[in-house]
């Protein structure tokens, strides 16, 4: 009963739109750049996920503390400063611990500050509610980041290197599809999960153009 | 890192372009791509601001962060660099080159958030190229972009005369297999030289 009471709450509601219905991948189509470039393995997928997680959460809340103080014509500035500050601390944290995945990554991490994502929330939603709400706000947009990112990392590490988390799951003789695991089969592999999604999320058809 | 800089400036249009191999600044190809004019007008504004952004950056990181040991703070510098450069330049050709500001002035601002601009300096960065390198790859990229950005388009115009996409995949669906076909098409071109 109670669970049910949940479901029509404000704070809710504002997580669950950004995870589903308004998925920053399939929906917005924010971040698509990162999405495309780390999932071809697991573990990138998992540690580029979080990272961005992290990230949006906290600095949207920080902006929604901060937002009666930050003078409207600075306010892109104060964004991207506050941005890159903890993305700076994401990539010393994965530095220290991750040397491996810190070096597959490579400059992607540092591409979380125009990771589109951040700013999107930042400026739609933290600058003008409070901290509770653009954390829930930034946790259910950057959630939908990070499950997109690990559906399409297993499918691409399965089909391309046979493995799942460096485990091999496919039998020996299966041909690793090299092509998935490049740039070119990541667009397709892109926009057959596009599809799939509006299909299944029953979204609007995308207006015509 | 001995590569001479005309190899680099081939490669990065053709064999390592941005947005096809590394998958670099998509979002605003998918936005940019709907009309031919208005994507070879953002690819030459891209360019040009790459051109000017690409060495600064290398500046102030070889002569001012490493020798003061704080390369933890490249981020943060660079994105100043880039929002602060990109005002400037906007200024400056309003102000000088009124005709050009007409042509490619709208474009100018997006750019701040063209997360192509960003990877450039930090492709520098972890690759330890010179000034030519870096003038000649801050280019290329800038082309390399703006060319495949203009394919893009021009696809996507044709095929808004045919139409028969299906509902779910029209817009941006469409165009990731566009550019997907493109980037296979773009693997022709690989071979013809190598970095990294």
């Amino acid at each position: 009963m109670n669970l049910r009471r949940i479901a029509y709450t404000r704070p809710w509601r504002t997580f669950i739109a950004g995870f589903f219905k308004e998925n920053a991948v399939t929906y917005q189509l924010l971040g698509l750049c990162s999405v495309l470039a780390v999932s071809n393995k697991l573990e990138n997928a998992i540690a580029m996920g979080l990272g961005v997680v992290f990230v949006v959460t906290i600095s949207s809340s920080l902006i929604a503390l901060m937002r009666k103080l930050i003078p409207p014509q600075y306010r892109m500035i104060t964004y991207m400063i506050v941005t890159s500050t903890f993305v700076i601390i994401v990539d010393q944290f994965l530095k220290a611990n991750f040397p491996l995945i810190s070096s597959q990554l490579g400059p992607y991490v540092g591409l979380i500050i125009t990771n589109c994502i951040v700013m999107g929330r930042q400026e739609a939603f933290a600058i003008k509610n409070g901290a509770w709400l653009s954390f829930l706000d930034g946790l259910g947009s950057s959630m939908s980041y990070l499950y997109t990112l690990v559906i399409l990392g297993i499918i691409r590490e399965i089909l391309g290197f046979g493995t799942l988390l460096n485990v091999r799951v496919m039998p020996l003789d299966f041909p690793p599809w090299v092509v998935i695991t490049m740039a070119q089969g990541a667009w397709f592999l892109l926009a057959i999960y596009y599809w799939v999604f509006r299909r299944v999320a029953k979204l609007k058809p995308a207006e015509q153009e | 890192m001995t590569l001479n800089p005309l190899v680099i400036l081939v490669a990065a249009v053709f064999t390592h372009n941005i947005a096809l191999t590394y998958l670099i600044g998509m979002c605003p190809m998918l936005a940019m791509s709907r009309r031919v004019d208005t994507a070879t007008g953002m690819g030459v504004a891209v360019t040009f601001v790459l051109a000017i952004i690409g060495p600064l950056n290398w500046i102030i990181y070889r002569f001012l962060l490493v020798p003061t040991h704080s390369e933890v703070m490249s981020f943060l510098v660079f994105i100043i660099v880039i929002a602060s450069a990109v005002q400037l330049v906007e200024m400056l050709v309003s102000r000088f080159f009124p005709a050009l500001h007409a042509s490619f002035g709208v474009f100018l601002p997006l750019i701040t958030v063209n997360c192509a601009v960003l990877a450039v300096s930090l492709f520098v960065m972890l690759r330890e190229y010179n000034l030519w390198q870096t003038v000649t790859f801050s280019i290329g990229t800038g082309v390399g972009w703006g060319v495949a950005t203009t394919i893009i388009a021009g696809i996507r115009e044709r095929l808004e005369l045919v139409g028969d996409v299906p509902a779910d995949l029209r817009g941006a669906g469409i165009t990731m297999v566009i550019a997907g076909i493109l980037a296979l098409a773009f693997i022709g071109f690989s071979g013809m030289v190598a970095i990294q």
